[in-house]
């Protein structure tokens, strides 16, 4: 094996490490902890594929501020232990195997059509911030306008919802 | 170099994970961090493809699909407090007003 795919075995096992991690847990807090471990993980695997950009978006807004608004909201409200309740019957029968199905059809998709995609370009060969942001600017101008108006529409939204009615 | 499929094995995998804690959790905070697990699992793939095929428009749309995800964490979390200062409660099961 090549140190890349080491490198990606390793960080591949954080990530499901993490994730797996996320579903065990208790306390809301330590979920968060643990979705933060899966996503510097997966800004590991960004570098390793070279999308340097992405991988420092991932750890600025995704482990920065996202994750930063999660713990600041459970820490607001004092949320505590998860309680165990069995209203719903559906989840503990229909759930493992609804995901596991879920997984296995993207699985055997990427089996059955994922033996002719190339693999990545060799580490080193990085998508420049250059090219990506003359991507951005020409050809997804309009959506990339788009996106400003839809941050407007959430802190507008956020502002009323967060709003004491008097 | 790490074979395409390895890392939309992962995508997958970090997915159906994501699947399972968002009808496993009972805990509403816990179910938007699922979400979003979702959402960075598609994001690899995402980035797996565009890497593949040479092809960088893939990565503009991570930064697309992370800026709905900060706008929709930002509003969720605001319908959280809501539903915390009305029900006492962050248990999925005990916000039921709509069910009969």
């Amino acid at each position: 094996m090549t140190a890349p795919v080491v490198i990606f075995f390793v960080l591949a096992a954080i990530a499901v490490l993490g994730a797996v991690s996320l579903i065990l847990q208790r306390h809301p807090i330590h979920s968060a902890l643990s979705l933060i471990v899966v996503m510097v993980a997966l800004a590991g695997l960004y570098l390793l594929m070279g999308a340097e950009f992405v991988a420092a978006i991932q750890i600025i807004i995704y482990g920065g501020a996202i994750m930063v608004l999660f713990i600041f909201v459970i820490m607001l409200l004092n949320a505590g232990e998860e309680e165990r309740t069995n209203f719903s019957g559906l989840a503990t029968y229909a759930g493992i195997p609804l995901a596991v199905a879920v997984t296995g059809l993207i699985a055997a998709a990427i089996v059955s059509s994922g033996r002719s995609l190339p693999a990545p370009a060799p580490s080193g060969a990085l998508t420049s911030t250059k090219t990506l942001s003359l991507l951005l600017f020409n050809e997804f101008v309009y959506p990339f306008e788009l996106t400003s108006f839809l941050i407007l529409v959430a802190i507008l939204g956020v502002i009323v919802l967060a709003q004491r009615e008097n | 170099m790490v074979p395409t499929n390895y890392y939309l094995f992962l995508s997958a995998i970090l997915f159906g994970l994501g699947i399972v804690a968002f009808v496993f959790k009972r805990n509403v905070i816990t179910l938007f961090m699922a979400i979003e697990l979702m959402l960075n699992a598609v994001n690899l793939a995402f980035v797996a493809f565009s890497q593949s095929l040479g092809k960088p428009d893939g990565e503009v749309f991570v930064l697309f699909v992370i800026i709905v995800a900060a706008a929709e964490a930002a509003v969720g979390l605001g319908i959280i407090i809501l539903t915390a200062r009305n029900r006492h409660s962050l248990n999925v099961e005990r916000v039921d007003l709509l069910k009969l």
